[in-house]
Parts: C-alpha cells; structure tokens; sequence
C-alpha cells in the first residue's frame, strides 16, 4: 500500500483544525518530525503567535536506557504559556511516550488553559492514554518497522524502515 | 596514563568516570560540550529542574574545603533531579582515622550512585572509581595538582561559545601553572581540541620544568607571551605560595604578571578574559578587567553549571 503524501495531509489537517483553535493559540512543533509539520500547519492557519519548538530529550522516560540524544537542540517557546492554548504538533504518533515528555517539558514554561494535539499519522500502537485532536491518517505499522518522516529541500516525505 | 582511559570511557565508547581531560577524545568533549548546550536552556526557564537523574543519589565527598565548587555540582545535581547528599569529609571521618576506601565503601552502602569528589591527594578520586560497583560513577572535582576536569570542560564551552572554533586560536595560561590543576586540565583540552598556539606565561618559579613536553611555549614576560592572543586565561594565585619564597609579595606578582588594561591592550581586542575563581583582585587580575568588556568569568560560573548537567546526565546514564 502506498504511503500517504505528507504535504496533502498537512493540508487537511489544516482545514480540519481552521476555525477550532483560539485567536491567540500558541502552537509548538515537536522537534523533529513535528517542528516541521508546525511550520506547515502554522502558515497555513496564519497564525499570529510565533511558533514554538519542544525538545523532549531531557524528559524522556528511556533515558536510563539509551542515554541521552547528541543534539544540541533547546525547546524554544517565544510566547508565555500561562493561560494560553497550546496546539502541539508530531509527525507520528507510535506509543505516546514522546507527548508524555513533551508535555511535561511544557508545564516547565507555565501552565496552559489547554492543550490540544495534532499530528500528522498514527500508527496505532499506543502504550499511554494520548490521543490526538487531529489526525493526518491511520497508517498500519509492522512491530519491526518505523514509519518516519524526512524533509528532503523542503520537501516532506513518509518511509517505512525496517528497524536494525 | 592509560590506566584513567580504560577507567574513565568504557569500551562502548561511554563516560563511565570523569577523572581527568587526559586522554578524552576530542569526540567525547565535544559530546559533553553538545550535551551541556541543551542544559543552559533549562536555567533560564520557569521550572529549572529536569528529571533525568529522579532517584539517584548524588554524594558530594569533599576531604578538601571548597565551598563554591561543591555548591556548582550541588545546584547542577538538583536541577537534574537528584538527591543531593554533602559531606564535608575533611572534619568528619578521616579525623576519627578512617581510610578513605572505608568512607567510601560505607557511602556506597548507604546506595551511592555518584560521587563527586575532592580530594589534597593527586590520584585519589582514581583509586576511588578502580573500587566502586559497577555502575557507581565518580567525578573528579579536583585532586592535588592534578586535574580538575569539569573546570577544564567549562573553560572548553566557554571558549567556543565565544570563538566557535579552535583550530585558528593563541591561547595564553598566566600566573601559578606548576600548583594548578585547573591548568593542566585545560592544556590536556585545549590541545586535543586542536589549539595550535598554546602558550603559558608565569615566573620561572611557578612553570613547571619541561612543560613543553605538553605542546606549550613557555613566557616569563607577559607583554611578550600576552601578544595577539584570542584567549587569556588568568589562574589565580593561591595565598599560601607567598610563603614558600616562589615569591617575593603579592604586589611584585601584580606588576609583573597582573592582568591590566595595558598588558591586556597587547591581546586581540576581541580577546576573551578567564579565570576560574575565586579571583584575588589586585594579586593576578585588575578589577577594570575582571569587570572589564573583554571579561567573560560570570558567563563562565554560569556555563559551567550546564556542563556539570551535561557530565553528570551522561555518566547517570549507564
């Protein structure tokens, strides 16, 4: 089966969360995947508020066991989160651990009236009780395979890769 | 010495100890440096606290007072999320005659998972890591003349925040070289990082003998030794040398060895100043330079807050 062009599914997500988002909502890409699918969904909208990235990295729950990524990426949110909606943004959806630490890394900046979540795919395999507000599409995932988002000149694209 | 490598990086390339800069790769400094990068964000936020090390008992063992470096590893363990246990060794234990393995053995029951540790003895944070369980991480926070690895790490981030690259810099030590282990740790850094011009300037009495041997150019005349650098690092010149005849008085070491205005004017004039501190205005450094535009010391207490975070996550990691 095909794989879903990803620049088609940002635009539906876009139409589908137009007009159901406060004026003032702050969205915040989760790098890295999600950071791109933002800037997408962030210009398509019109937002006013600046987009925010998210680093989970320094909240993830595999730490112990994988160390920490080499990546020198910060969580950059240029807007106060105390009282406002948040939209966050991921490219995919696997067991939800990933949102776990990006929402606590959030509540590091304040504390939100709400917080909703879109993302791109999901491949519906969840492990926490997270689920999206907003959905690309449901793409059925091998247990040995990933399915992973690049961004190629600008260009998004969806791969399946078999896991080393 | 061969013996802290194999010690220090395991043979899946990790940071198990981190005992001296001697012998890191330049991958894995850069590997802390990167890491550290993520942690300054954290000290600017509302919540200042990552839970990357939740659970874990972090035992600062100083048999040496030092108030200011113990409390850097204290705030950089809390912000991780530790527990943070201080022991001021020096008035405790030894003083009722128990070894220092005795001490450590002991802590390590009470579920040590780190220890931080100072010590007068050069090699004693060594011969601590070489008997600790498997997975208890130690940190060297200075032992005798040897190193002082965290400091070393810092001034490393320091200078690339400010310079970016170090394969183009002149970089000058000044003051006390032979008592300092602040010094050898940066030389050992600074000259894996690829420094091509690394030079130490101090009194014939304060060099050690065949420090060339490490890849530095020694000057006795700062004016000369100061010329064109990028980087100057002033180490501070600790009281009690005065009493030793290295030197005549702290006011003959100022007008010779003193960084001022003047001698500094003969530097880059984008040239960084350092010190690791505590500074003794007046004796090594002038206060219109310590406070001076070309002056990054606060940055560097702040920075090295960040690279403490980065070695300690990476040794909580295994």
């Amino acid at each position: 089966m095909p794989l879903p062009d990803p620049e088609q599914l940002v635009r539906a997500l876009a139409e589908a969360m137009r007009g159901r988002i406060a004026a003032d909502a702050g969205m915040i890409g989760i790098y890295t995947g999600g950071a791109w699918v933002a800037e997408r969904l962030h210009r398509a909208l019109g937002l006013a508020t600046p987009l925010g990235f998210l680093a989970v990295t320094l909240h993830r729950d595999d730490f112990g066991r994988i160390g920490l990524h080499r990546e020198s990426r910060r969580s950059q949110i240029p807007f106060a989160v105390d009282g406002r909606e948040i939209v966050l943004v991921d490219d995919v959806l696997h067991t939800g651990r990933t949102i776990r630490a990006a929402l606590n890394e959030l509540f590091d900046f304040g504390r939100p009236k709400a917080v909703r979540l879109a993302v791109l795919a999901e491949r519906g395999t969840r492990e926490l009780p997270v689920a999206p507000d907003w959905l690309g599409a449901k793409i059925e995932v091998r247990s040995d395979e990933d399915l992973v988002l690049s961004n190629e000149n600008g260009k998004l694209r969806l791969a399946m890769v078999t896991r080393p | 010495m061969n013996g802290s490598r194999d010690l220090q990086v395991g043979p899946d390339g990790r940071l198990r100890h981190l005992l001296t800069t001697e012998g890191l790769s330049a991958d894995l400094i850069r590997r802390i440096l990167d890491t550290a990068d993520q942690f300054v964000g954290v000290s600017e936020r509302d919540v200042k606290k990552v839970p990357l090390l939740r659970g874990k008992s972090v035992f600062n063992v100083f048999f040496e007072g030092s108030t200011r470096t113990r409390t850097t590893f204290e705030i950089a363990a809390k912000r991780l999320s530790a527990d943070v246990i201080n022991l001021n060794v020096a008035v405790s234990s030894t003083s009722k005659g128990e070894t220092l393995l005795d001490t450590v053995y002991n802590l390590q029951a009470m579920d040590a998972d780190m220890f931080v540790v100072r010590h007068g003895q050069s090699g004693a944070p060594h011969l601590i890591a070489r008997h600790v369980k498997p997975g208890v991480a130690v940190i060297n926070a200075g032992d005798g003349r040897h190193a002082h690895p965290t400091q070393g790490l810092l001034d490393m981030y320091t200078i690339r925040h400010y310079k970016k690259d170090f394969t183009a810099l002149s970089v000058a030590i000044v003051g006390d070289i032979l008592h300092s282990r602040v010094a050898r740790s940066q030389i050992n850094a600074l000259k894996t990082l690829g420094v091509p011009d690394l030079r130490v300037i101090g009194p014939k009495t304060l060099i050690p003998t065949a420090v060339e041997r490490l890849g530095v150019r020694v000057f006795h005349d700062m004016a000369q030794g100061i010329q064109g650098c990028d980087v100057v690092i002033m180490l501070r010149l600790q009281n009690e040398r005065m009493n030793g005849a290295l030197l005549p008085s702290a006011a003959e070491f100022f007008k010779c060895y003193g960084l001022t205005v003047e001698k500094l004017a003969r530097a880059k004039p984008d040239a960084i100043v350092m010190h690791p501190g505590p500074m003794n205005r007046g004796v090594e450094i002038d206060s219109a330079v310590a406070d001076g535009r070309q002056s990054v010391i606060m940055p560097q207490v702040t920075f090295g807050i960040a690279v403490r975070m980065a070695v300690m996550s990476m040794l909580g990691s295994q």
